[in-house]
């Protein structure tokens, strides 16, 4: 189901310094009409339908259209993704909905800080096969090792 | 055509790509080098934050031992992986990163990521080996931490490398990589001490199942095309187990996973006329045994019985979503709390990690506790993460690897401070999205050790560097002056467009390379004509054009997929047996060999003279 964008939605993202979803698509799909001032999906048949673009729309413009040689029809999923959870709307061919609510992360964005608390590399560890952060991290004790 | 400006960035380590394996390099490198000052830099071609396999999210993570609850130990876990290998695994590597594992996932759950637990505070369990995440955004709370832990300054993003630079006085030594700007017609040239190879595995290498709209629509990320194993491959590095592709079941036409199926909701795989597979042709496996009389049954082994269920006619083949999801609700009573539950687990399964298996489902109204969905295998994938094994042949770790795999460095190839991970390891499987990530950590380490003894500079040879920088850009010359000679661009007598060349090559490898429209059966005849075929359209290659930089990518695209190909098709060719019954069969050599070849295939390309030479690797057992 490439993604389409609806036109009476997309700004091209005009506030921001370059449009969203041409930033995030991992495959170099989603690009800006320079003479309309909106963004589409300039190679449909290698969406993979990750919904990066999807769920990173500031206008909710981008929407999923079935893969034409493969899909019926008439269903809809669509995301409303937020800082800590997402909730997707399922609905089928016969209208039937449903929807569904899952966690997404657990601490606030940007929170991460990687070496919190961790003693600085020493030069003298660096040929150990112990990884940064073992102790605080690993579980056990020891890292296991098998005899030679 | 305008005249690409050059930018060069000069680093101590270089980590193309910024999938798993490189956030968890970066994480690493980042780490130790500042002991003593080295510039790490991380190169991706899209964005890191949704990039690589892990891009729309996972629902699981497949390789955890659980250490910290004595659930399983490394050598557990070698015994697994070598049985679903049907014996051939590079088993230092294996146990490597179970050891290392867990500490990765406990870093995951600390930055944030939701990860499912039971009453008693444990990680709840999928399967023996994997655990159940809330994962939407996976990828971007590693990425967070990746960004985080090298600086802003030091990730480059939308550049493409397509050649690795080795030194102008030591051609068995790395100097760098070179790439260019997917935005703005730029060439980067980074020179660099150590480079990791972390740049996924590929994909459309074959002809999928669907090949108008839906072309995309296939199981592993259409954005992995093979340029870890090119990269290596044109720098000289020994690559093994190029033909031990991946063949999986997934859900008919999204493509959706089966694992969760199998494992969690226990479905049963039928036939039409409602024979489980799995029993009926029990008998199948004793003509592969050891690896058909253990437990699990391997991969390609439940693959192979499914063919041969489909080639008696007994199509098609249904998993019992519904059966299962039915017991499951008369275990709790039907309680309606807990119905919901079960309901939403199900669904978020594919809501994670693939969407398009839910959206397919509602358009064809189907709820799976209802009614079953249909499971067909897949086309080929090259990876070296999931049940199968190419990639580099690298070096293992110094404490426990045997004395044939160990020169030096932990993950270094056989050219001298190029790394690899993730898909790019060659010989060990079953590392997902953690084990992968751990690898990236264990070659970042490796990496900084290598330059701790190795201080000295590198210098890439400038002949090379400009012939590579005028190659880059020649399919948008050859656009420009091949566009005269017809009135409409698709239609021209001396060029063509990416996407024919494409469609060109996934039609030569399903053809003649046992693709799935071919049963995926071959022969030595059958591969030997595919190469005939696969030559001319190499040569063919350099009349590709592209009309912009959207389709330069994708004419380098389509060079990686070419060198997988050749690759693939080679070492297919070399190991006269059939190892992996399910994944393909060499109709000429049809039974596993223990006697001759349990061993690995080890390739190396000559870039000067364009020859291969293979040869085989002994398999040494880690463990009893
Ligand atoms: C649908 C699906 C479901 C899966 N389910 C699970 C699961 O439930 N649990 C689990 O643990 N694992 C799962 N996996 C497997 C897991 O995603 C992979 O094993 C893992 O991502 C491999 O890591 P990697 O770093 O090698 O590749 P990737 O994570 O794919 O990273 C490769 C990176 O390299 C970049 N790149 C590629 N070429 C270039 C180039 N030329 N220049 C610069 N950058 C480049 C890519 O953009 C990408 O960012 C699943 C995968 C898929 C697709
Ligand atoms: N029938 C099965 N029996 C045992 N293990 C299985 C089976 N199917 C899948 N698995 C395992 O379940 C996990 C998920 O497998 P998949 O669904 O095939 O892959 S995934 O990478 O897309 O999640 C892997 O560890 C795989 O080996
Ligand atoms: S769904 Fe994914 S692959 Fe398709 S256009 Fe959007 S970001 Fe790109």
């Amino acid at each position: 189901m490439p993604t389409f964008v609806n036109p009476n939605k997309c700004d091209g993202c005009q506030a921001l310094d370059r449009p969203a979803c041409m930033y995030i698509c991992p495959n170099d799909l989603m690009t800006l009409d320079k003479g309309l001032g909106k963004a589409y999906n300039q190679e449909p048949d290698q969406c993979w339908e990750c919904y990066a673009c999807v769920k990173t729309c500031p206008q909710t413009a981008i929407e999923m259209r079935g893969y034409a040689d493969v899909v019926p029809f008439g269903a809809r999923l669509a995301p409303l993704r937020g800082t800590d959870s997402i909730i997707w709307t399922v609905k089928f061919r016969n209208n039937e909905t449903k929807r569904f609510r899952f966690p997404i992360r657990t601490t606030p964005w940007g929170s991460i800080e990687p070496f919190q608390g961790l003693a600085d590399a020493k030069v003298e560890d660096v040929k150990n096969p112990n990884l940064c952060g073992q102790e605080k991290f690993l579980g056990v004790d020891k890292l296991p090792v098998v005899a030679q | 055509m305008v005249t690409p400006e050059t930018e060069v960035v000069e680093c101590d380590i270089l980590i193309c790509g910024g999938g798993m394996a490189g956030c968890g390099a970066a994480h690493e490198a980042a780490y130790w080098a500042k002991a003593k000052g080295l510039r790490v830099v991380m190169v991706e071609k899209a964005a890191v934050e949704r990039s690589g396999a892990v891009a729309m999210g996972l629902s699981a993570i497949n390789c955890y031992m659980g250490m910290k609850w004595g659930e399983n130990q490394p050598e557990d876990f070698v015994h697994y992986v070598r049985q679903d290998l049907m014996g051939l695994s590079r088993e230092d590597l294996v146990y490597d990163i179970a050891r290392h594992v867990d500490s990765s996932v406990h870093m995951f759950e600390e930055w944030g990521l939701p990860i499912f637990k039971t009453a008693d505070g444990r990680y709840k369990r999928e399967g023996r080996w994997q655990v159940m995440i809330h994962g939407e955004s996976y990828k971007p709370i590693v990425a967070e931490a990746a960004k985080k832990a090298l600086g802003e300054q030091n990730i480059y993003e939308r550049i493409f490398i397509s050649h690795l630079l080795l030194d102008k006085n030591d051609s068995g030594r790395i100097a760098g990589a070179v790439g260019f700007s997917v935005r703005d017609p730029k060439i980067y040239v980074f020179k660099a001490k150590a480079v990791i190879c972390a740049a996924g595995g590929a994909t459309q290498v074959f002809r999928p199942h669907a090949v108008g709209e839906g072309l995309g629509r296939i199981w592993y990320a259409p954005w992995n095309t093979g340029s870890v194993y090119k990269l290596m491959i044109m720098a000289g590095a020994e690559m093994t187990q190029m033909e031990h592709r991946l063949v999986v079941a997934r859900f008919k036409d999204g493509y959706g996973p089966v694992g969760m199926w199998f494992l969690l909701f226990k479905a049963v795989l039928k036939n039409a006329y409602g024979e489980e597979v799995e029993k009926k042709w029990a008998d199948l496996l004793k003509e592969w045994l050891p690896y058909g009389g253990g437990k699990p049954i391997p991969t390609p082994l439940r693959n192979h019985q499914m063919i041969r269920d489909h080639l008696e006619g007994n199509g098609p083949h249904y998993l019992r979503t519904d059966e299962a999801l039915q017991a499951m609700f008369a275990q709790v009573q039907n309680d309606p709390k807990k119905l919901r539950e079960i309901e939403s687990d199900a669904w978020e399964d594919f809501l994670d990690m693939t969407m398009s298996q839910a959206l397919l489902w509602a358009s064809e109204n189907v709820d799976p506790a209802k009614v079953p969905s249909e499971v067909v295998l897949t086309e080929p994938y090259l990876m070296g993460s999931h049940a199968s094994g190419t990639g580099a042949w690298v070096s293992g770790p110094e404490d426990i690897a045997p004395k044939e795999y160990f020169w030096g460095y932990n993950r270094m190839t056989t050219v001298r401070g190029l790394f690899a991970a993730g898909d790019g390891v060659g010989g060990s499987a079953h590392k997902f999205s953690s084990g992968s990530y751990t690898e990236g950590r264990l070659a970042g380490k490796a990496a900084v050790a290598y330059i701790y003894d190795n201080p000295q500079a590198v210098e890439a040879e400038s002949d090379r560097v400009e012939e590579v920088k005028k190659a880059l850009f020649a399919p948008l010359e050859v656009y420009e002056k091949t566009r005269p000679l017809t009135t409409r661009g698709q239609v021209n007598p001396d060029a063509f467009g990416p996407k024919q060349a494409l469609l060109r090559l996934q039609k030569i490898m399903d053809e003649y390379c046992a693709g799935q429209g071919a049963g995926y059966i071959t022969n030595a005849p059958t591969l030997k004509r595919g190469l005939e075929l696969l030559h001319m359209l190499r040569d063919d290659l350099s009349r590709l054009a592209a009309s912009d930089l959207h389709e330069l990518l994708r004419a380098w695209e389509v060079w990686d997929r070419y060198y997988c190909a050749e690759a693939h098709m080679r070492h297919m060719l070399f190991r006269e047996e059939t190892r992996w019954p399910g994944y393909y069969y060499r109709g000429d050599f049809p039974k596993l060999d223990d006697a001759n070849w349990k061993c690995f295939t080890v390739s190396r390309f000559d870039p000067e003279k364009s020859e291969w030479v293979l040869s085989k690797k002994p398999y040494v057992a880690l463990i009893p």
